[in-house]
């Protein structure tokens, strides 16, 4: 690999290090089940410009673009199924404060 | 290189201001926003197919659902906002430093060593590449689809008892 592929590879390194210290953030300090969610869509972000990046340095852009493809589709169902379980939360326990979810069994 | 940085920046920007924001709809818009960025960065390294889907589900669709999941949720009066807002700056107030100081040691010390990738003999079209030889990549999807829209319809069900 040239010094200037591996340049860029460690400048977009550093961007996609400090989106997925937004996204643990977000998730670490949020009491909200749609805020978690938000960051956890901040992590999946930086994911797939990890991916897209390596793909573009390894010149495997396709295979990259293929695999970006699939964690789109994972993502979009991971939030309706979390959406969902958000409104059951809501309409069970009039809330979405993870902390007040106290009648979950287990 | 220099319209990557502009890109970049301005995806860290956003993104900062989606956690930050204290109004959920607003991190939704900025949800958007960083998703719009990101297919543009995408874009311009070469994955125009992986940037569309980018920008019609993620920038598109999932706001949607966050906003219907916010609409059906969120009944908060002016007075609760306001001493929330209280609450979550002070929760809040250490990611820029966090940030800051996280981009000073990454710039000064991450190194990478060199790495040999070896050649690459065939770099097919992503559309061919997704058809032709990831099979189980297509299987995967909608097994996933499936188990989504099951567990949508066991969440919604109305309770008859």
């Amino acid at each position: 690999m040239s010094p200037d592929t591996l340049e860029m590879f460690r400048y977009f390194l550093i961007f996609i290090i400090l989106l997925f210290i937004s996204g643990i953030y977000c998730i670490l300090v949020s009491f909200n089940l749609i805020r978690a969610l938000i960051g956890l869509e901040i992590l999946i972000k930086a994911v797939t410009l990890l991916i897209i990046v390596a793909g573009h340095i390894t010149g495997r852009g396709a295979l990259a673009q293929a695999i970006v493809i699939t964690l789109i589709v994972i993502e979009i169902v991971v939030m309706v199924v979390a959406g969902g379980v958000a409104l059951w939360a809501f309409r069970y326990n009039k809330t979405i404060d993870p902390r007040r979810l106290s009648n979950l069994r287990g | 290189m220099t319209i990557n940085s502009i890109l970049l920046v301005s995806l860290l920007l956003v993104a900062i201001w989606t956690v930050m924001t204290i109004r959920l709809i607003r991190s939704i818009v900025g949800l958007a926003l960083t998703s719009a960025l990101l297919s543009v960065i995408m874009y311009r390294l070469d994955a125009p197919l992986a940037a569309v889907f980018e920008l019609s589900v993620c920038a598109g669709l999932i706001s949607v659902i966050f906003i219907t999941t916010v609409s059906f949720t969120q009944r908060v009066s002016r007075e609760r906002l306001l001493a929330r807002r209280k609450e979550r700056l002070k929760k809040l107030f250490y990611l820029p430093f966090i940030i800051i100081v996280a981009a000073f040691f990454l710039a000064h010390y991450l190194k990478l060593p060199p790495l040999d990738l070896g050649a690459v003999t065939k770099n097919p079209e992503a559309r061919v590449l997704l058809w032709n030889l990831r099979h189980l990549d297509l299987l995967g999807q909608v097994i996933v689809l499936l188990a989504g829209v099951f567990g949508v319809v066991v969440l919604f069900k109305e309770d008859r008892s």
